[in-house]
């Protein structure tokens, strides 16, 4: 299953995962799900394509089988493949269920789970889920923008101030910014 | 003519890594049975043990889920293209609750 070209690590742009967080609010407290495309065996996430929970639940989220087909056609066509497939958890932590272990079918793909349970910091952690086995890696984040979420902060809009904090357990944060 | 079926990544294991193959059937049980005796153990990651259709897979004859055309007894014709892919779904509910809840 080419477990040898697997990078322990998300390298994602700070873009992108904003976009991503925004999805997972806007949906909120229903679970938000997606993914991003990037070019086969590259490993760089790029092009980030919300979709629509079919089941519209907080507790479950299913792609829509149709969407989900013209999505991968889409891929296959430019070249790319599920690079991350992400979802959110509302009311608990970013961590894989039991439901979604048995359901990860992209051996490729990073698992990107958003908890949007605190209004004001997303969780975000990434995982590996092969052959039913989770592992975790850290995220990586590209193209930093503080001043930008500074400009946010001082333009007086408390919806556009929105805080991430990254890591594998409150005792190993990677990355945390906090307004 | 024959059926072009294509393979998800998660499968390509059966089919000694080809993404596309081609099969015979005039239904989706049919075609499924035929791949099975050229790709050992394909039809056992589709088809569960009471004989259903598997709710980790999505199959699409062209561009329909054959869920909206009749699952197995979905009909066949030389020509068509079948899709598989992985279903993706989860959630932060247990697996037999949400099976239990959803009826699947």
């Amino acid at each position: 299953m080419g477990i040898g070209r697997l990078v322990a690590v998300l390298t994602i742009h700070r873009e992108i995962i904003e976009a991503i967080v925004a999805h997972a609010r806007r949906d909120h407290p229903d679970e938000a799900c997606g993914v991003v495309a990037g070019p086969v065996g590259s490993d760089a996430p790029q092009r980030h394509i919300p979709m629509e929970n079919a089941e519209r639940s907080t507790t479950f989220y299913r792609f829509d089988s149709t969407e989900q087909l013209r999505v991968w056609r889409e891929m296959d066509d430019l070249d790319e493949e599920p690079v991350v497939i992400y979802h959110s958890h509302t009311a608990t932590e970013p961590y894989p269920s039991r439901t979604d272990i048995s359901y990860a079918g992209e051996p490729n793909a990073h698992y990107l789970l958003v908890s949007t349970r605190d209004a004001q910091t997303a969780e975000i952690r990434s995982f590996r889920i092969v052959d039913g086995q989770v592992s975790e890696e850290p995220v990586q984040l590209v193209g930093e923008s503080m001043d930008v979420m500074r400009s946010y902060e001082e333009s007086g809009d408390p919806h556009a101030v929105q805080s991430f904090m990254f890591g594998q357990s409150p005792a190993a944060v990677d990355y945390e910014c906090q307004h | 003519m024959a059926i072009d079926v294509r393979i998800p990544t998660i499968l390509r294991s059966y089919t000694g890594g080809a993404k596309a193959v081609a099969g015979a059937g005039d239904n989706l049980a049919e075609l499924l049975t035929n791949l099975d005796g050229v790709y050992p153990g394909l039809r056992g990651r589709l088809i569960t043990p009471e004989g259903g259709l598997h709710r980790f897979v999505n199959i699409y004859v062209n561009d329909e889920d054959v869920r909206f055309l009749g699952s197995l007894d979905a009909k066949i014709s030389d020509g068509d293209t079948v899709t598989i892919l992985p279903a993706v779904a989860g959630g932060a509910f247990g697996l037999a609750a949400a099976a239990a809840v959803l009826g699947r």
